[in-house]
């Protein structure tokens, strides 16, 4: 008991008070901005191993994007990765960053659909689906929820059973093997219900995109509701952007 | 000479394996794991040659820290006596090789689908029709778990056979995470893009999976990595033991419902990841390991800032460690719970921390040393009861340990000097096999290039191939209501299994 005690206050508060202004340390790899600045465009383009930059003008899709840093490692004049964590779309396209614009990527309100702040607002239950993850997504969404990040205060949770959830998150490519079992999870949620992609390899397939081991039909079925980008993605980008698209 | 040796991380033509006919083959690499504990096979597998298939075997030795490796050429329409009907060891390597290439092996216990790759050679075999084993009686019931689990965790299937509330066998049926990694090494030609492969094979595991590959290609490139670079990969490789270790005490606490510790381990892991992105800008380090270069140099300052960290890490690690092993509770469910004996652990050549908690020393660190390991002297932390217990305090004991060395890295790491030197092209006709000891246990990358230097074969073998069977066996004679807690203690990798 005493032990207990001594512990608690070893570890005072750990909570992050305000998930909005949070920072993150280091050399985050968040937001890119890409500068006007001439730069070798093919040479730039070829250097992305993930085919996620395009010349004339110089763009990066970060639902592509595995976050290696390599471009802005080799171009640093004409790519800075920001430590901007707030990166979550609900419009694909917004996911594509121009040369020259630098603005703070958002959720369009027009395009969510009505029920979802009215019916979620102060309590989202969430089922996850890895389906080919390599868990570091997953790592990442458990870490959300500890007493640091602490989601649960948002009355935003993942549930063990799909019955219980309002929707579903999904990590990973999607494997041919995983099919099937995501649409039936899917199917087991009550309407109405929301689809949130974590990770570039949930997004876009990231480095498997072209593997005949996945199969991704399941995504060209429904509207998605929520692109979270990273590799991982970090519990800020994951917590703010489940925020924006339910409030 | 019916082999050839070779240490970790060395390159050979693939001219000098000597190829013998199948039944010496048989009777070599049998002989060798007979009643030789120090012996096990790292990895074995076939790649097409020709109309033939060629298989390779690898056998470390680690009392005199070689590996010695054997081929030979089969049909794939042959017959060939299985080693697994002696050795249980080898069951699932010839289970990968049954399904790829075919091959029947005649007395293997059962020769199910391990992961139904996507390039399997029987396409008719899918994952929804598995061959579960079934037992027919009135007193027992089946329970089915997964693909998808309670938690945010991958997908696997768990089919339990019950007597009441007691496990009486379990059987694992994986192949969900499945994404052709193997094969992508091989249509992905740039470095680039094979690296990020690399990092992908299991998120929880970047820094040891991107090292065995980094090690692999610049062995097979010719390239000796800088001491310096060597060290920083040691320290990262340390520091992602830390981490996890620190983390699944988090989730053995989370499993016994024990709030506090569940939330202290939990975030005492956060200082050691957020120091990782401090380095790399990744908090699992991915982006972190290119062969060739130190993209991320260690700087002096980034030293002043780990040794910052994990002073202030050490003492409440261990404080929270003393009060969970001393309460009587959490004792109740971690002692002579999910045990696994020594004789079964060897039997199903099981490595790593699961190995060690049930008093097989398996540690490449010390037994085929890579890196910054030939100085540090590594003696691994061995246990004996191999229970649940044992396994969480080879993970308590096995943290301060890595901090220990990389504290005595950072001594010897105080220049800093950034290295990138392309680490050139691939020997043509060679094999590599790069062995790595990650916080799971050992891993096996084997590469195998072609006349013109590219790459003929790609193999990844992760701890969790064989320890999947050592949670099998854990849970026997358990309550099922301990399986969480047996599973937690050995957290095993789904997506580094299936690949
Ligand atoms: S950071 Fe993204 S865009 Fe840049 S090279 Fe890497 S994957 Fe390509």
């Amino acid at each position: 008991m005493l032990g207990h005690i001594k512990i608690l206050y070893h570890e005072g508060k750990q909570f992050i008070p305000d998930v909005t202004t949070a920072r993150v340390p280091g050399i985050f790899r968040g937001r890119p901005v890409i500068s006007r600045t001439k730069a070798d465009e093919e040479a730039l383009v070829n250097i992305c191993p993930l085919g996620a930059i395009t010349a004339s003008p110089v763009q990066l899709d970060l639902g592509r994007c595995s976050f290696c840093g390599e471009c802005a490692r080799q171009f640093p004049e004409k790519i800075e990765f920001t430590t901007d964590y707030m990166i979550s779309v609900n419009d694909r396209e917004r996911l594509i960053i121009t040369e020259g614009v630098n603005e703070p990527l958002k959720i369009s309100p027009e395009k969510v659909r009505r029920e979802i702040p009215r019916l979620f607002r102060k309590s989202l239950k969430l089922r996850e689906v890895s389906a080919g993850g390599d868990n570091s997504c997953e790592w990442e969404l458990n870490a959300a929820n500890n007493v640091q990040f602490d989601m649960s205060r948002f009355g935003i949770e993942f549930v063990a059973s799909p019955r219980h959830a309002d929707g579903v998150v999904i990590t990973g490519p999607v494997t041919e093997n995983m099919a099937e079992a995501l649409q039936i999870c899917y199917d087991a949620i009550p309407d109405p219900k929301v689809i949130i992609l974590a990770g570039t390899d949930a997004i876009s397939g990231g480095i498997f995109r072209d593997t005949p081991a996945i199969n991704r039909d399941f995504l060209n079925r429904y509207k998605i509701d929520l692109y979270v980008p990273g590799n991982p993605i970090h519990p800020l980008t994951f917590i703010n952007g489940v925020l924006d698209l339910i409030k | 000479m019916k082999y050839t040796t070779i240490v970790n991380n060395q390159t050979i033509p693939v001219s000098q394996i000597p190829e013998i006919p199948y039944d010496a083959f048989f009777e070599l690499n049998a002989g060798f794991v007979t009643d030789a504990p120090e012996l096990h096979c790292v990895n074995y597998f076939g790649y097409p040659a020709g109309s033939k298939v060629k298989l390779i075997c690898c056998m470390a030795d680690d009392l005199h820290h070689v590996i010695h490796v054997s081929s030979c050429q089969v049909h794939p329409t042959d017959q060939l006596p299985s080693l697994a009907s002696q050795l249980f060891c080898f069951e699932k390597f010839e289970r990968e090789i049954h399904e790829n290439f075919g091959i029947q092996f005649t007395g293997h216990p059962w020769l199910k689908p391990l992961r139904y790759a996507h390039n399997r050679k029987d396409p008719g075999q899918t994952i929804a029709n598995y061959p579960f084993y079934s037992i027919h009686s009135e007193e027992l019931h089946e329970v089915g778990v997964g693909p998808i689990h309670a938690g945010v965790i991958e997908p696997g299937h768990f089919r339990f056979i019950c007597n009441g509330e007691q496990i009486l066998h379990l059987e694992i049926q994986l192949g969900y995470q499945h994404r052709g990694i193997e094969s992508l090494f091989l249509s992905k030609t740039r470095l680039s893009e094979r690296v990020q492969i690399a990092e992908s094979i299991a998120g929880d595991n970047v820094v040891a999976h991107t090292l065995a590959f980094a090690a692999a290609w610049e062995s097979l490139c010719g390239y000796k990595p800088s001491p310096m670079l060597e060290s920083a990969r040691t320290v990262a490789l340390e520091l992602e033991r830390i981490a996890i270790h620190t983390g699944d005490l988090s989730a053995a606490c989370a499993d016994i419902a024990y709030q506090i510790g569940s939330a202290v381990f939990g975030r005492l892991r956060t200082p050691v990841i957020n120091f990782m992105q401090e380095w790399c800008g990744n908090r699992l380090a991915k982006g972190l390991i290119r062969p060739g270069t130190d993209q991320y140099p260690f700087t002096p300052e980034l030293a002043q800032r780990l040794a910052e960290v994990l002073l202030r890490f050490e003492p409440e690690f261990i404080e929270m460690n003393t009060e969970l092993f001393k309460m009587p509770s959490a004792l109740s469910r971690f002692e002579r719970t999910g045990t696994v004996s020594l004789a079964n652990t060897t039997a199903i050549g099981s490595v790593g921390l699961a190995a060690r908690a049930s008093g097989l020393s398996r540690d490449i660190r010390s037994s085929h040393p890579y890196a910054g390991y030939h100085t540090l002297k590594h003696e691994p932390i061995v246990k004996r009861h191999g229970d649940v217990y044992s396994r969480l305090q080879v993970r308590k004991q096995e943290v301060p340990q890595s901090i220990g060395y990389v504290r005595e890295l950072l001594k010897s790491m105080e220049t800093s000097q950034t290295v990138a030197t392309p680490p050139g092209t691939p020997a043509p006709g060679s094999l590599v096999v790069s062995l790595v000891e990650g916080w799971r246990g050992e891993i096996c990358h084997c590469a195998v290039t072609d006349a013109g230097g590219e790459l003929l074969i790609y193999k990844v073998k992760d701890p969790s191939f064989h320890n999947w069977m050592a949670l099998a066996m854990a849970v026997r004679n358990n309550e099922i209501s301990d399986f969480p807690i047996c599973n937690k203690s050995f957290n095993l990798s789904y997506c580094g299994h299936d690949l």
